[in-house]
């Protein structure tokens, strides 16, 4: 008997503060603009995507001192724009990152059980952990977090806020004109939760959301970060869209939920996705290789090999061989507020690594930025895009894709109305949204359902 | 002669079924809709409707409560609402010329949370946002943060020494907040995005500033995450109804909300916020100041009374206000706006005793009857909240000092 077809879940990422982002494509409009991200939003809709989704920065990234200027700069606040593109969408999720770090839990609850009842019930929230004290400048508090206690941090903001949304049932605004009863119970929202990091009580005044709580996503991919996201999200924001990387961390994570108690259905495995479309397979590779010269310009090349070597480089020439010094193993100071920057451990060996590699190939220092940074995830005919996509979903590398495209606003069209219908007619991907909730979209109970579950099994 | 008298600016303020407690029982009331998105469109639609020049929208950090200082356990009136700052998100993409004016709580929030998004909703609708910012020492929502105790105090206990001195501390670090928003909106240049394709520059850093802003209370760096908004600087607005917080409406804002009970008193806080706001630096900036006032209107009189009094009788109690409360038909309205004016107060933010009610007879009744009287608009004549008040855009404080 041959195992059903899996269904392929999609999203799209609003392209943003990165490289990735090609501003200076003659077709790529506002980062900013509203126009730029109902555009973006109703292509997703009209793609039938389970969401869009938004990244966040709480402060604008500096290197070598100075505020970073060769990528997209600026991004508008996460949740007033969920809050409006729910007004010009009708099934779309809306997805925002906020940070568990920089936020109280009664805030950040009341903002998005307010998303989901005006959305009626399409919120979801991509927790991330962040402890900097440059980010930290930005707060009243300042940079207050030691980096062991982030995710501890990030559990007990969840679990706060988990413990908000669950405290009004659902039921007690009964608005009886007759009997004056508003409310049934004067108690509702009542919430006491004591721990390490939040000490709060009182009563949380947004009764409770048509998805009762939003979805939670995680991102985060150390050890500590795949177990928060097996222990509570309802989905993983993952970075590893190749074949084999990508079933590696699908079975390593969905390994871990058992431990919760969860079934590997209770989370789903999304990675962030790139594509490149063309007439023929030769044209889209031609086009790839014209989009990445252009996502790494000669000075973005030199800034990046900064990122590792923790020192300026801007003597170099990025058309020439890489630096035959070593990096400066001290405290990182070159590149502040980049995620990236934590990624290279060893920057030794990094570096030892990238001299072997672009001296055997005969790169130059933007050609090994080329080679090492983001290849596109998929790069072909639309009909080449759909079986890899496809492909990869029935091979368990993912169950789906959030896609980034690398122009805004019009970078998924093409993919709505050409990658898409080939999906549909494989029977892999709805060509209806079923239900009006992202929980419906994604295949998750309702918490209610699923407690009501818990407890009787 | 008498020449034409100057137009008045109207404001609602929207606050669930209506400010009055039974407001939700009256059968024009949506009492089970007010935590949906078609309730607020419908309200402030049918406000920009009657060309209005904005809504503003009460927020709190608590459930409401009948107690100024601590929640009431009560089950008779409307409890539970929505963040105001994403209601008026949710609302700006399906309107056009009306302002969204939210409330913000400064004494728990963040300014650079508040900033990006007031900045955002500016963006969102085209020009067209502001804030009415709050403080607040009850101690039930400083528990809901866990960050900051306050001692118990009873309204009667605001004039003691220990009153103004937590009022004061609380009305200054409102400052604060306001100066570091501002400072935010203003910390991006308008022209700083160049996307220079020859240099690889998608900014003019020149063109970005750090604030610096260091208080008593917090710091911050800067700059804001997000570009100026299309207004440069969204209105800031406040309710006020004493001294210290004059001050601030003086200092910080471009909206004052006070509630005179008469045209004498009105005179007489007119008088008193412009002698702050010379005092301040600010004589030659235009600071509007609006009287609150809480409304049931009808085109008959005693119906006005009977619904009042009908009201009245399911809450239990008379409704009573810090807002002066009008009752009455709409030409009675507007002779008290016009003599209210006469007084010096700029414009009015109306709060409908009951929203389903007494927000269409504010645009249906009390609008054309201002009309015919030449004292409001009949158009929308700008595009944005500051055009609709006569605030021209202000330069960018940053780039004036580096010019």
């Amino acid at each position: 008997m041959s195992k059903p077809l899996k269904q392929i879940h999609l999203a799209a990422h609003f392209p943003g503060v990165n490289n990735t982002t090609v501003w200076s494509d003659p077709e790529a409009g506002s980062h900013i603009e509203f126009s730029s991200f109902a555009h973006f939003a109703r292509t997703s809709e009209r793609a039938k995507f389970d969401f869009l989704f938004l990244a966040e920065g709480l402060r604008l990234r500096e290197q070598g001192g100075h505020i970073y200027d060769l990528d997209v700069v600026g991004r508008p606040d996460t949740f007033t724009v969920l809050a409006a593109l729910a007004a010009v969408t009708k099934h779309l999720g809306l997805t925002g990152t906020i940070n568990s770090t920089f936020n109280e839990p009664y805030e950040v609850a009341r903002q998005f059980a307010g998303l989901d009842h005006l959305s009626g019930g399409r919120a979801a929230w991509n927790v991330v952990t962040s402890w900097d004290a440059f980010t930290g400048e930005n707060f009243r508090r300042g940079g207050f977090l030691p980096q062991s206690e982030r995710y501890s941090r990030a559990k007990e903001f969840l679990s706060a806020t988990n413990e908000l949304f669950d405290s009004w049932n659902g039921d007690e605004i009964v608005a009886d004109r007759q009997t004056g009863t508003f409310l049934s119970d004067a108690k509702a929202g009542a919430f006491v939760h004591q721990g390490r990091h939040f000490d709060i009580e009182g009563q949380f005044n947004v009764p409770r959301s048509p998805q009762g709580r939003p979805v939670i996503f995680q991102a985060g991919d150390s050890e500590e970060g795949r177990d928060f996201a097996a222990s509570s999200a309802d989905a993983i924001f993952s970075r590893y869209a190749t074949l084999k990387e990508g079933q590696a961390f699908y079975t390593d994570v969905k390994g871990r939920l058992g431990r919760y108690g969860r079934r590997p259905d209770q989370l789903l495995i999304l990675p962030a996705a790139t594509f490149v479309l063309g007439d023929t397979d030769t044209d889209a590779e031609e086009r790839a290789r014209g989009i990445r010269r252009r996502q790494v310009s000669g000075a973005t090349a030199i800034k990046h090999l900064e990122f590792v070597w923790n020192r300026d480089l801007s003597a170099y020439d990025p058309d020439g061989p890489l630096p035959d010094i070593d990096p400066d193993l001290g405290e990182h100071t070159i590149a502040r507020g980049r995620a990236q920057v934590r990624m290279y451990r060893d920057p030794l060996a990094t570096a030892r690594e990238w001299r072997e590699r672009a001296a055997a190939n005969k790169w130059s220092i933007r050609d090994l930025v080329i080679e090492t940074g983001n290849r596109q995830s998929f790069v072909g005919t639309p009909a080449t895009v759909a079986a890899t996509i496809n492909e990869f979903v029935q091979a368990d590398a993912s169950d789906g894709f959030i896609l980034a495209p690398h122009i805004t606003p019009g970078g998924l069209d093409d993919f709505a109305d050409k990658v898409v219908p080939l999906l549909q007619e494989r029977g892999v991907y709805r060509t209806e949204y079923e239900g009006t909730t992202l929980r419906d979209h994604l295949g998750l109970a309702h918490p209610d359902d699923a407690r009501a579950e818990r407890e009787a099994s | 002669m008498s020449s034409s008298p100057s137009p008045l600016h109207l404001a609602v303020a929207l606050d669930g079924a209506g400010w009055h407690p039974a407001a939700w029982r009256e059968p024009v009331s949506r009492p089970r809709e007010l935590l949906t998105a078609a309730y607020w469109t419908d309200l402030v639609t049918e406000a920009e409707r009657g060309l209005l020049d904005f809504v503003t929208i009460e927020d709190g950090l608590g459930l409401q409560s009948s107690s100024h200082t601590e929640p009431d356990g009560r089950t008779d009136q409307v409890r539970g609402r929505l963040d105001a700052v994403l209601i008026a998100a949710r609302v700006a993409p399906l309107t056009r010329h009306i302002g969204v004016v939210p409330t913000v709580v400064a004494t728990h929030t963040e300014p650079f949370h508040l900033s990006k998004a007031i900045a955002t909703l500016d963006y969102v609708s085209s020009g067209r946002a502001g804030l009415r910012v709050q403080v607040t020492a009850r101690r039930n929502e400083a528990a809901h943060f866990g960050r900051r105790t306050f001692p118990p105090l009873r309204v009667e206990d605001y004039e003691t020494p220990a009153g103004q001195e937590l009022l004061t501390g609380l009305f200054d670090e409102a400052a604060d907040y306001v100066e570091v928003v501002r400072r935010l909106w203003d910390s991006w240049e308008d022209d700083a995005e160049i996307r220079d394709v020859a240099t690889g520059r998608f900014i003019d850093r020149a063109k970005l500033h750090y604030i610096d802003f260091e208080g008593a209370h917090f710091r911050v760096k800067g700059p804001s995450i997000t570009p100026r908004p299309p207004q440069g600087q969204p209105i800031v607005s406040a309710l006020a109804h004493a001294t210290v917080p004059y001050r601030l409406v003086a200092r910080s804002a471009d909206i004052g909300y006070v509630t005179p009970h008469d045209a004498d008193r009105a005179r007489a806080i007119v008088e008193e916020i412009r002698t702050e706001q010379t005092a301040a630096g600010r004589a030659d900036e235009t600071l509007h100041v609006f009287g609150d006032l809480v409304v049931f209107l009808d085109d008959d009189p005693a119906g006005a009374g009977a619904r009042r009094e009908r009201l009245d009788s399911l809450a239990g109690h008379p409704y009573t206000s810090d807002a002066r409360i009008f009752t009455g038909t709409p030409s009675g309205l507007a002779d008290l706006l016009q003599e209210q004016a006469a007084a010096g107060l700029t414009g009015f933010r109306l709060r409908p005793a009951v929203a389903g009610h007494d927000l269409p007879a504010i645009t249906q009744g009390l609008v054309p009857e201002l009309q015919r009287r030449n004292a409001f608009r009949r158009a929308y004549e700008a595009d944005t909240l500051r055009g609709l008040l006569g605030l021209a855009r202000p330069a960018n404080r940053y780039a004036a000092a580096t010019a």
